[in-house]
């Protein structure tokens, strides 16, 4: 575990995270929550028409049955 | 039909997000002159040209809609203008943070660059509460059309004043007589560019695919004579 963490940075120029370096992370960060954000909204929206979906199969599974129960009874 | 492509589209988003950062990051050369807080500018800039594009594009279909009467390129202009103005925001968050950091302070009033994208920002953020005040949904696309077509023009008008005014602290990175960017920075710009463009593609054509599926969940209610689940949103139209 320990070679392999010597080993990162021959991989990875070392950046500079000082004053700098605060900056430059909040301005990705913001970025990357108003995705993450954007991702989250959507998925509440399709998850709002999956379970619509869900209610008007139920409800058109109910119609057909009253409708069999209808035609038996008549 | 919206969401065909939507798979393949969405990992070369992925994709090149990831290229992005790791160029932006570990290959781009630091600035000599700003140094490690110059990297927003491969975020503030590519985004700022998407939206400001996106709006542009939103006049353009509204000019489709307008032409054809199809309800369809008001949803594709009412998609852009939505997404453009999510990319304004983060323009705009970004940008105060590079100019905390290169200039101390978060907004500089008197500078051209900064308060022509605010203007064209607040201008499209009327764009929701317009739309929302008509109900007539024909009256509605049609307005928002022209209000799309009237703000797509001013947006490249809007631009080329700001390249002709003088300019305090912004500066101006293309087409100077200094020569812009060197090779490697204008290689990982172009490419953070490319990843921006194609996530703003990819987030409209999700967006378009959700709002065609809540369309014919809509229809299909209709069709059922279904009881409806509360009250529909009056801003987003319809798509089918």
């Amino acid at each position: 575990m320990d070679a392999l963490a010597s080993l990162l940075p021959l991989g990875a120029p070392a950046l500079p995270l000082d004053e700098a370096g605060k900056y430059v992370a909040a301005a990705f960060i913001v970025f990357m929550v108003l995705l993450v954000v954007y991702v989250a909204i959507m998925a509440a929206k399709l998850q709002r028409i999956e379970r619509e979906l869900r209610e008007l199969a139920g409800f058109a599974e109910q119609r057909k049955q009253e409708e069999q129960r209808d035609e038996v009874n008549a | 039909m919206y969401g065909k492509g939507l798979r393949p589209l969405s990992i070369a988003t992925v994709a090149m997000l990831a290229l992005s950062l790791s160029l932006v990051f570990f290959y781009a050369p630091l600035d000599a002159d700003q140094g490690f807080i110059q990297k927003i500018f491969y975020l503030h800039v590519p985004l700022a040209i998407v939206a400001l594009v996106g709006f542009v594009v939103g006049g353009v279909f509204a000019i489709a809609h307008l032409r054809t009467n199809n309800r369809k390129w008001d949803a594709y202009s009412y998609v852009s203008i939505h997404m453009s103005v999510i990319f304004g925001v983060a323009v705009l968050i970004t940008g105060s943070i590079w100019a905390k950091a290169s200039w101390g302070h978060w907004w500089v009033w008197d500078e051209p660059t900064l308060v022509s994208f605010l203007i064209v920002f607040l201008m499209y953020a009327t764009y929701y509460p317009f739309r929302y005040a008509i109900e007539d949904p024909e009256r509605q696309a049609r307005y928002a059309s022209v209000f799309a077509i009237t703000a797509g023009a001013f947006v490249p008008l809007n631009f080329m004043a700001v390249r002709m005014a003088q300019s305090l602290v912004h500066p101006r990175t293309f087409g100077t007589a200094n020569g812009g960017l060197p090779g490697e920075m204008m290689l990982v710009f172009l490419c953070c560019l490319a990843t921006m463009a194609l996530l703003w593609v990819t987030l409209v054509k999700f967006e378009l695919t959700a709002k065609s599926a809540s369309g014919q969940v809509k229809r299909l209610r209709r069709a059922l004579d279904a009881p409806a689940p509360g009250a529909a949103s009056r801003i987003a139209p319809e798509v089918s």
